[in-house]
């Protein structure tokens, strides 16, 4: 059914197509380029990733117009080997030619790095950028009378931030300067009055500089001691860097007045 | 004999450099601006780890002045002085210090909700 579609417009197909190819890679390459000025590496692998997934979804809509004309073309004897190499082979195969083909100039960096990832896709999905994000619920805060405050999945939150909760105990209280302690169900009571919004706040900071990763941003790191020192250990890029350790009694304790309490 | 070998790499004064760095990186000690809350919707700002070199007194007198605001100088055994001031005066006073030159921006830091 195909074929006689193809057949039609067999003449003027084979103009076209490999104008299309050229056109949509370049500007995809011109997006990358510009991003990749402004945005660090990780970004840009985002949008590496995106820019393919475009990509795919057009190599999607390629598929159907293309086969016929690359079974045409194979039935003529295949005379477009060199410039037509995009259209001939099968789906799975399209995606690994390369702009550069049929001509002798340089590779450009952004097509090279593309190349890599496309590879890496196929053969170890996990590596190329397609990370989970994890997601830190917010935090769910009570109040305890009229001066304490309760954090109730304070729990959870250290949990999915594989961090133990003294450390991160001692980074809110230090942070809010009071007082606190775990209660029976381990949750966190803070002396103080805070919403929602200051736990969130702090927790931010805590996760940027107790969590995540300065080289690849990624929040599966490991925190150890070592003779008094803390170090992050990135589990997925494998860079380590100290921390700085947290200082709760900072601050010149203002105490409450004598008279007031 | 090991006095002279001694001598010579010190008059090229490789330790001055590097201490000079590490004034540098010593300079890098952050101004902490903290906020504790009393009682009520009352609050405190502490200003800790300002240079020496400044007057306390003045700069407290302008920061109360700039934000109507009563402060102390407390003068704690481990930290040295600590500017104490009424009210959440966080932006208020990092901004100021920033302005008038005392501190720069990065070696400001905010602690607090």
């Amino acid at each position: 059914m195909a074929e006689q579609t193809s057949s039609e417009s067999k003449e003027d197909i084979p103009e076209i197509t490999p104008f299309d190819p050229t056109k949509k890679k370049k500007k995809k390459k011109v997006v990358i380029q510009d991003i990749a000025e402004e945005d660090r590496l990780s970004e840009k692998i985002d949008n590496l990733t995106l820019a393919d997934g475009v990509e795919n979804a057009f190599v999607g809509m390629k598929k159907k117009k293309k086969k016929p004309v690359g079974s045409d073309l194979t039935n003529d004897g295949s005379p477009q080997t060199g410039q037509g190499g995009e259209e001939e082979e099968d789906p799975n195969n399209s995606r690994q030619k390369y702009p550069w083909e049929g001509t002798d100039r340089d590779y450009l960096y952004e097509e090279l790095l593309s190349r890599v990832f496309h590879i890496l896709r196929e053969n170890n999905p996990e590596l190329a950028g397609d990370r989970r994000r994890t997601v830190i619920r917010p935090p769910q805060v009570l109040r305890e009378g009229t001066k304490k405050t309760v954090f109730v999945n304070f729990m959870d939150l250290c949990r999915t931030m594989h961090r133990q909760p003294d450390h991160v105990m001692t980074f809110l209280l230090a942070e809010m300067g009071t007082s606190g302690s775990l209660d029976g169900q381990q949750r966190l009571v803070v002396k103080g009055r805070f919403a929602p919004k200051n736990f969130e706040g702090i927790l931010r900071r805590y996760i940027n500089e107790y969590v995540i990763c300065n080289g690849c941003r990624s929040p599966d790191t490991i925190l150890s001691k070592e003779n008094r020192l803390f170090f992050l250990r990135c589990e997925q890029c494998g860079s380590g860097r100290s921390v700085a350790p947290i200082k709760t009694g900072f601050v010149a304790r203002v105490g409450r007045r004598k008279a007031g309490s | 004999m090991s006095d002279l070998d001694i001598q010579i790499p010190s008059a090229l004064d490789p330790f001055a450099e590097a201490n000079a760095e590490d004034s540098g990186a010593g300079s890098k000690e952050y101004v902490h601006i903290r906020v504790q809350q009393r009682n009520g919707r009352k609050s405190l700002t502490t200003v800790q780890g300002l240079k020496k070199e400044f007057s306390y007194n003045k700069i407290l007198k302008d920061l109360k002045k700039e934000f109507c605001c009563n402060g102390t100088v407390v003068q704690d055994p481990e930290l040295g002085q600590v500017i104490q001031l009424q009210g959440d005066q966080r932006k208020n006073v990092s901004s100021f210090l920033t302005q008038a030159g005392i501190v720069k921006k990065d070696h400001i830091k905010i602690h607090g909700f």
